[in-house]
């Protein structure tokens, strides 16, 4: 719901902060954003998006290009939780490819099936 | 590559070679201050080691060329939409004492979900791409090396395609960026579950790369309606970037908040923007402070931006800070152009310089206003977060349009940015690890299955490209149109064929900039204005500032347009320039002859100063070669110049001569030339002129043998008095 207007209620409003030493604002503003912090970053270590995984291949030696074809497909396929990086280091090991060689074969369009194993 | 100071950049060598270029290093570099350095005839306070070529402040030439550099970084923003012409204006850059140079996105890069590739060209800025920046860098590399300071380069990580931007930037060498999930939710549009998930990991890189990051709260300041009355929740806006920036594990020495004054004059800048700055330092006590200079109130007169950034900079000396950033002063009326970037640098290293070690003579007061304003915008800061929380956190808070409201906070308008949390570009991309996700790279955040091993995530199949750089796929171009090899064909074909053209921002532009004072009232002025400069021959003439001077006597316009006019550079009649004779050289042939030199300032005119560089002994003048100097000081009558070369039988005369009102200087010169003839001295006597309006060329057609400008200094004058009694001599 969209905030309402509202007169400067600051002299009330303060009533519970008169009395704390500067440090203890701080501490109480610090302790603030902590709280406010903590579900967002609680989100970001269990979620990922196209945007991290195609970084990640990018820093697994692909091209922009190849990363976004590699993302693409495995998000169509509702991969992507299991991590790009990991699909594609572990269709390497099997097939005794280098992890390039494996991306370069998916961009072909092969192996799909069984990455959705 | 390698750059000398009298040719120009070869951007057709910076762009030889690229897919093998590797930056030098990573991270980002402070200057290293020097308390008590003395410099010239000064002992400054606040400055870092000098530079090995720059172009010193106009005023040093009364102080020896000096050009002491301040202890903080100093910021420029370029970015033209042709990266290859702002390499050129870098370098100018540099050598006027940037060494961090910004450069804007093309306009949309925020919502391309994934990198560019090649070399297109941008709108208000330049399109991010491997090759642009690797180029820049490589050139930057290459300016560092001729000015002698490390030079950090900018841009931007933020929109859908941050973590991709983050590595590209960690990889290629990238020294400071801007990253700020807040900007791409309030400002950008895009979803804001997408920005904040992507940039922990954005974040994760940037760190282990040594990335210097810059938030993105002085946006609000430049959003808002009444900008000062948003301070509260910059606080707020800085302290949630923050934050995450350290959960995501950025170490605060490499957290730049950036600060931007909120106001400006005729408000009471001081006291609105000194309070706000001094409570951002205290809160935010060990983090990194990039103060900009404001924007928000900018109109296009850049004599008045150049004021308030003037001001601005005051504030950043009054309070901790480490980099400070410049506004070119034209930023109100076009995208910038190449000499008001330079004039922005100037603007705040001047100040920086005339207010060296203010801080060792002034305290800010420790009770009365200032504590008392410092307080309340703490605690309005702090009942900024505690509503957050009552409302259900960050992304309630701004579906709720608790951001960017033009209230005094508490106080509220009901006007704020409302975003959508399920909404927005890139809304629903967001997807949850599943139990075995795994990233095998190194500077991953979060849950990593992969992480858990010993060694390094990426050792598995021989290193990622962060430890690996050779793995990095370099992609040249991908559009054979739109690419800077087809853009440079033609300033490389000007260029071998000798051709100039005037320019303010892009190769050949040909846009000249005109000020004209028109003495009407301000309409018929305006059509007046436009209409003389198409008759000056300017192709769309177009007002960029006026200045009302008054309602009926006058305005004063600038007017920009283009000169199309291309010259050849071998049909330009250059002034003959002629190398000194050497100190031994001129001492050896004056010192045995005992040669009388009569000098003054003529006319009314108490100009001393240049006179004396050129005559005084300690400031590298002629007497130092044997030249009998006889100074008879300032507004002296020409009849006396004469009467004392009569009485000591001198063969030089030099005139100082720097007033030119009603052309006194022309008037002096060839008035001293017909008093010389009458006296039967011209033929035996070298005639000298000098001010800052002499030219040789003038000098010689008023009836002297020389004149000497700006920059000349002694052995200029002497040698050019040796060869012409040489020549004398000869001729007798």
């Amino acid at each position: 719901m969209r905030c309402p207007e509202r007169e400067d209620d600051f002299a009330t409003r303060r009533k519970h902060l008169e009395g704390m030493s500067d440090e203890e604002l701080h501490a109480y503003f610090w302790s603030l954003v902590d709280k406010i912090v903590a579900p967002l970053i609680a989100e970001a270590c269990t979620h990922t998006t196209p945007s991290i995984e195609r970084s990640v291949l990018l820093r697994m030696g692909f091209s922009s290009i190849e990363a976004k074809a590699l993302v693409g497909g495995m998000n169509e396929r509702g991969l992507l939780g299991h991590g790009a990086g990991r699909l594609v280091l572990e269709l390497a090991k099997r097939k005794g490819l280098s992890v390039r060689e494996a991306g370069a074969e998916l961009i072909e369009g092969r192996h799909w099936q069984e990455l959705e194993r | 590559m390698k750059l000398t100071p009298d040719r120009k950049l070869d951007v057709a060598e910076v762009l030889k070679d690229l897919d093998k270029y590797r930056p030098r290093r990573k991270g980002w570099t402070w200057r290293h201050k020097l308390a008590d350095q003395e410099i010239g005839p000064f002992l400054f306070k606040d400055t870092s080691e000098n530079l090995k070529r720059s172009v010193p402040l106009p005023a040093a030439h009364a102080f020896g060329e000096i050009d002491p550099q301040c202890d903080l970084v100093i910021t420029t923003e370029i970015a033209s939409g042709r990266f290859e012409d702002d390499l050129r204006r870098m370098r100018m850059a540099a050598w006027h004492g940037a060494d961090h140079i910004m450069v804007i996105r093309t306009t949309g890069q925020s919502h391309i979900d994934g990198l560019i590739e090649g070399t297109p060209e941008g709108v208000g800025g330049v399109p991010i791409t491997r090759k642009q920046i690797r180029a820049t860098r490589k050139a930057l590399d290459a300016i560092e090396d001729e000015v002698g300071r490390p030079i950090n380069f900018h841009s931007y990580v933020s929109g859908l395609a941050g973590p991709d931007i983050a590595v590209l930037f960690a990889e290629e060498g990238i020294n400071g960026a801007h990253q700020d999930p807040q900007y791409n939710t309030l400002y950008r549009g895009i979803n804001m579950h997408r920005s904040f998930v992507d940039a922990a990991e954005a974040k994760r890189v940037m760190a282990d790369a040594g990335i210097l990051q810059l938030d993105g709260a002085h946006n609000a300041n430049a959003t808002a309606k009444e900008a000062w009355k948003v301070t509260p929740e910059l606080f707020v806006q800085h302290a949630i970037n923050t934050a995450y920036s350290r959960a995501a594990g950025m170490p605060a020495e490499r957290i730049a908040l950036s600060t931007v004054p909120p106001t400006a004059p005729p408000a009471p800048k001081l006291r609105l923007d000194l309070p706000y700055a001094l409570a951002l330092r205290e809160l935010f006590d060990g983090y990194v402070f990039r103060a900009q200079q404001n924007t928000r109130y900018m109109e296009t007169d850049t004599q008045e931006a150049t004021v308030t950034h003037v001001l601005d900079t005051l504030i950043s000396r009054l309070v901790p800070t480490h980099i400070q950033s410049t506004i070119t002063p034209d930023e109100g009326r076009n995208i910038p152009w190449h000499y008001n970037n330079m004039a922005g640098v100037n603007a705040a290293r001047q100040t920086l310089m005339g207010i060296d070690g203010l801080m060792e003579m002034v305290d800010l007061k420790d009770d009365g206003a200032l504590r008392e304003s410092v307080r309340e915008l703490k605690e309005r800061a702090v009942l900024f977060l505690e509503e957050i929380l009552e409302g259900g956190g960050y992304y309630s808070a701004v579906e709720a349009g608790q951001f960017v409201d033009s209230g005094y906070f508490p106080e509220r308008k009901g006007d704020g940015i409302t975003r959508d949390p399920t909404g927005g570009d890139g809304a629903g991309t967001v997807i949850p690890r599943e139990s075995d996700y795994g990233a095998p790279v190194c500077s991953h955040f979060g849950n990593n299955a992969l992480a858990e091993r010993d060694g390094k995530a990426c050792d598995e199949y021989g290193g990622c490209t962060l430890c690996e750089p050779q793995k990095i796929q370099y992609i040249d171009e991908v559009d054979t149109e739109d690419n800077v090899h087809k853009r440079l064909e033609a300033p490389l074909a000007d260029r071998a064929a000798g051709l100039l053209r005037p320019e303010v921002e892009k190769h050949g532009d040909g846009i000249v900039c005109l000020t004209i004072f028109i003495p009407a009232e301000a309409e018929t002025a305006a059509a007046a204005a436009l209409e003389m400069a198409r008759r000056m021959g300017l192709k769309n003439p177009e007002i960029i500032s006026r200045r009302l001077m008054h309602p009926a006597e006058g305005t004063t316009f600038e007017i920009k347009g283009i000169l199309d006019v291309t010259l050849r550079i071998d049909e330009l009649s250059l002034p003959q320039t002629r190398e000194p004779l050497s100190d031994a050289e001129i001492e050896a042939w004056v010192r045995p002859r005992e040669i009388h030199v009569i000098a003054a300032t003529v006319g009314q005119d108490e100009h001393s100063v240049g006179l004396h560089e050129i005559l005084d002994i300690k400031h590298g003048g002629i007497e130092k070669y044997g030249f009998l100097c006889h100074d008879l000081g300032t507004s002296v009558r020409l009849e006396r110049l004469l009467d004392a070369v009569e009485e000591t039988g001198a063969r030089a005369v030099l005139i100082s001569t720097i007033v030119t009102h009603g052309d006194a200087h022309k008037h002096n010169m060839r008035r001293l030339e017909e008093l010389a003839k009458e006296r039967g001295l011209r033929g035996r006597l070298v005639m000298i002129a000098g001010g800052a309006q002499v030219t040789d060329e003038l000098a010689q057609a008023c009836g002297l043998d020389a004149g000497f400008g700006r920059g000349t200094t002694g052995r200029d004058v002497a040698s050019f008095i040796v060869r012409r009694l040489q020549a004398m001599a000869g001729a007798g």
